[in-house]
């Protein structure tokens, strides 16, 4: 209140009624710059992902990631005791994302329906398509956000077993350099797998507006064809034996692992590419499909 | 320059013709775009974001053409929907800077701009409150806020009155009217009740069928003033005779005279009149002078006040 304390006296600026200042609330147009689209594909990328981690959002949105993502450290920790404890690497980096195979299932089929379901319902969407950014602009930025959510609840604990792998490695540089590109290798499948099954799970959640109907959509999505992967695996030959884990999200991407990583967790032949064709030939369709959904929904 | 120019705009759907050869220039203020459910309306103001294709004719909305500049009209549009609704578990403070976000401003500007927003249409006490909590008035406030979010240059307000109660209307009314006038923001307001949006609205298109029916400034439509409506149950040739004598501009219609109203002395010269001639009085009320009547031939419907 400086205006009244400077005395009668004292000279005011003009315009200034004497005994204070009269606040202008009027309407202020807005002069600041204008980001373009790419920059609001952005953060409407950056205020998914941290939807799906129930940041900014109510306290009951933020326990089931919470508890998937202390899962998580948890298994990374016990993995790191028990190394500097025995020196046994009991689990290593991709084993680790073999046993998050189930969190990380639980987690895609509550977040991806968290992601597209609420905006469907709610039919929020006209407010979004009337602005700048595009309907498939709106369909990849919450792909992206599902794919990162998946992928940095795999990589965070992963981080946290390669810090506790350098220190309990004994191999001086060259012992850390293995332990890195062990991390990477990790890393690599963690992503492979955040990419499939993410991409495998959007548009089975953006088919239906219920979000519990969609979780259970793409449950079954995950689990219908695993029947077929075990008759085939019975009673096939070598060759359907070696193929028949193509026909599953979660299979395929372990035969991947055991192409690219050369592991013994299933056995491929030779069949590695084909694989990674399919692979590829899912996220495609998947993002097809996802990208056709949107441009169907009313504007 | 125009805010939005049509020319032969003409949009079909398979079995209907949603605009049909629409010719219309429409300058910057508050405009009211009026004609019955199934007029056009709302196909008109998704082709002027871009968000259908016409199939003949030209449009510029802002000075550019929707079908190749979409993304920057909309940049500087604010769109209210006809049914739109919002996320119940979110916070409208959050929401309104969400959408503030994805029509480009930064993140500290569209959180203070969401404020403001809010602020506005009068929900700044409540900003903090989850969306799924308020009544449906606030919520109308609410899709109006994220419209006005980012400062654009024209409002597009799809039946913003939709569902309202009364005095819920007569609010948001107020506020479009604030809208146009103080914030110096150009605004299109659809409503099937003529009388409603007349009284906002500096300039009136009125379609029907997606054809033109009218366009034009209001005032050049009708003086908008109201009107005093006199009925004395005997004696009507006396006290049209009286006020005549009085300088009054009184018609007759019926069994009711009808007194333009200049001030609260028009009502006393009506009493005055009245107790002179000692007539039994039947009604004294104010009425609008509206526009109805001229539209009276087409399938509007009419205003509920």
């Amino acid at each position: 209140m400086a205006e009244l304390t400077a005395g009668a006296g004292g000279v005011r600026p003009a315009g200034r009624t004497p005994g204070g200042v009269i606040h202008d609330i009027g309407y202020q147009r807005y002069t600041g710059p204008r980001l373009g689209r790419s920059r609001v594909v952005l953060a409407l990328f950056g205020h998914s992902l941290r939807t799906a981690y129930g940041l900014g959002r109510t306290a009951k949105a933020k326990v089931f990631p919470g508890i998937l993502v202390v899962l998580g450290v948890a298994i990374a920790v016990v993995a790191v005791a028990i190394r500097t404890q025995t020196g046994e690497v009991e689990v290593n980096y991709l084993q680790f994302v073999d046993t998050m195979s189930v969190p990380l299932l639980l987690f895609l089929a509550v977040i991806a329906p968290e992601l597209v379901c609420r905006d469907l319902r709610s039919r929020v969407l006209p407010l979004y398509f009337s602005r700048p950014l595009r309907r498939s602009d709106y369909a990849l930025a919450k792909l992206a956000a599902t794919l990162s959510a998946a992928f940095l609840l795999l990589a965070g604990p992963l981080l946290l077993m390669l810090l506790g792998g350098l220190f309990a490695q004994t191999g001086g540089a060259h012992g850390a350099w293995h332990e890195i590109t062990d991390f990477l290798g990790g890393l690599g499948y963690a992503a492979l797998t955040a990419i499939v099954w993410g991409a495998f799970a959007l548009p089975l959640a953006a088919l239906t507006s219920r979000r519990a109907i969609a979780a259970v959509v793409i449950a079954i999505g995950f689990v219908v064809t695993t029947p077929v992967v075990g008759v085939l695996m019975s009673l096939g030959g070598t060759t359907a034996r070696q193929l028949a884990s193509l026909a599953n999200p979660v299979s395929l991407v372990s035969g991947l692992e055991a192409w690219i990583y050369r592991t013994d967790v299933q056995d491929i032949g030779g069949f590695g590419p084909v694989y990674l064709l399919v692979a590829v030939a899912l996220v495609a369709v998947s993002t097809a499909v996802l990208l056709l959904r949107y441009r169907k929904v009313a504007a | 320059m125009p805010l939005i120019e049509t020319h032969s705009l003409t949009k079909r759907y398979p079995r209907v013709t949603a605009l049909d050869g629409l010719t219309v220039d429409v300058e910057p203020g508050i405009v009211g775009l009026v004609g019955a459910n199934g007029a056009g309306k709302s196909t008109l103001i998704k082709i002027m974001l871009g968000l259908l294709d016409r199939d003949a004719g030209d449009l510029r909305v802002l000075g550019m053409d929707p079908a190749t500049d979409g993304e920057a009209i909309r940049a500087r549009v604010g769109y209210m929907p006809e049914h739109a609704s919002l996320p119940p578990d979110m916070i409208a403070a959050e929401f309104v800077t969400h959408m503030g976000r994805m029509s480009g401003l930064p993140k500290a500007a569209a959180r203070e701009r969401a404020s403001e927003a809010l602020r506005h249409v009068g929900l700044y006490e409540e900003r903090y409150r989850q969306i799924g909590g308020y009544s449906t008035g606030m919520k109308q406030r609410v899709t109006l806020a994220q419209a006005l979010v980012h400062d654009p240059d024209l409002l597009l307000l799809d039946e913003p009155t939709n569902g309202l109660d009364p005095a819920g209307r007569e609010a948001m009314l107020g506020l479009i009217e604030r809208i146009g006038t103080e914030f110096g923001i150009s605004v299109v307001v659809c409503s099937h009740l003529l009388g409603e949006v007349e009284r906002i609205c500096e300039s009136l298109i009125a379609i029907d069928s997606g054809k033109l029916l009218r366009a034009d400034r209001i005032s050049s439509m009708t003086r908008r003033r109201d009107v005093l409506v006199v009925e004395v149950d005997e004696g009507t040739d006396q006290l049209l005779d009286h006020l005549h004598g009085l300088g009054l501009p009184v018609e007759r219609a019926g069994p009711e005279l009808l007194v333009p109203l200049a001030g609260d002395e028009t009502f006393d010269q009506i009493m005055a009149a009245v107790a002179a001639l000692d007539l039994p009085l039947h009604r004294l009320d104010q009425r609008r002078h509206g526009l109805a009547e001229l539209f009276a031939d087409a399938p509007l419907e009419s205003s509920h006040g």
